[in-house]
């Protein structure tokens, strides 16, 4: 997409999701917010389903990657091996580069 | 002798459970009654699209698993993008952005969408009513074996368990691991051991032993 954001991450880049609560259609589940995980991979570039939401273009379009977050950041009382993780797909907006 | 029977006259059946429209279901059916009335589409139309949804079946994503277990070079190249090795192989995808995960001896994956319900409907058909309801939305983020052990599938601890939430453009589906026993199976055969189940990552592949 032309209309785009240029990428800020690469692949193995630790991130952290922003710890924000717009009104609004939101693509970010709350469980993940202020969690921090590695990016996977980059999606591409797609129109803000936020704008979307709204019958607005949702340009220019924001890069989308999947993030991995061990299990055990995400919920203290996890039930499962330390291995087990979730890739959740993430707009570049809601990412801030981890410390 | 039951206490409503103990008689000999016919009578009429007991009337249907039918239970009163939900608010939603009211608004969806004044939706499509504005729409088809400002001619935006036919009625005909409607359940057209409708008659595509319900032609799709999980047969069509047993294909691209059979195709990828007996060809590693398609495999690499699904992995790599999903869309573009379904489109390889004569399956119609659309707009769908498909991402393949590949089961192996260290990982099981496992597909939830816990915003609202995506799937790769053009691979799988309609999902199932489980896979939409809000407890395995919720649980199969925060407990994914448990839920998995309820499809009576059990993951060894030294198998990482991965789980991937559709919240936005990507639709998933599991490669499920190739069933022992079946080397030198024809494509069609393969096919049917990879199940729904197994695509969404609830289930491993159907077994190839009869």
């Amino acid at each position: 997409m032309s209309d785009a954001v240029p990428a800020r991450f690469v692949p193995g880049d630790r991130v952290t999701v922003r710890r924000s609560c717009p009104p609004g259609h939101l693509r970010t589940p709350f469980y993940a917010r202020g969690a921090s995980g590695v990016i996977e991979r980059l999606c591409g570039a797609f129109a803000n389903p936020e704008e979307l939401a709204f019958n607005r273009p949702g340009l220019p379009a924001q890069p989308l990657y999947r993030v991995r977050f061990r299990q055990a950041d995400l919920w203290d009382d996890y039930q499962g091996p330390e291995r087990d993780t979730i890739e959740i797909e993430i707009y570049q907006h809601w990412l801030e580069a981890a410390p | 002798m039951s206490i409503h029977h103990d008689h000999d006259h016919p009578h009429a059946p007991p009337p249907d459970a039918d239970t009163d429209l939900s608010y939603y279901q009211v608004l969806e059916l004044a939706v499509t009654s504005l729409l088809t009335q400002k001619q935006v589409f036919s009625a005909d139309e409607m359940r057209r699209q409708i008659e595509a949804m319900d032609a799709r079946h999980p047969g069509l994503g047993g294909k691209l698993v059979a195709r990828a277990w007996v060809d590693p070079a398609f495999k690499a190249r699904a992995l790599q993008d999903g869309s573009a090795a379904a489109r390889e192989i004569g399956l119609e995808v659309g707009p769908l952005k498909l991402i393949v995960v590949e089961n192996t001896p260290d990982v099981h994956n496992l597909v939830v969408c816990t915003l609202c319900s995506c799937y790769p409907r053009m691979l799988l058909g309609l999902p199932p009513d489980w896979y939409k309801s809000r407890a395995y939305r919720s649980r199969a983020v925060r407990e994914p074996r448990a839920v998995l052990r309820e499809f009576g599938t059990e993951i060894p601890d030294d198998i990482e368990v991965r789980v991937h939430d559709s919240t936005a453009d990507m639709r998933y589906l599991v490669l499920p691991r190739r069933p022992a026993g079946t080397d030198g199976w024809a494509e069609d055969r393969l096919a049917a051991l990879a199940t729904r189940d197994s695509m969404v990552g609830v289930a491993v592949a159907r077994s190839g032993q009869s």
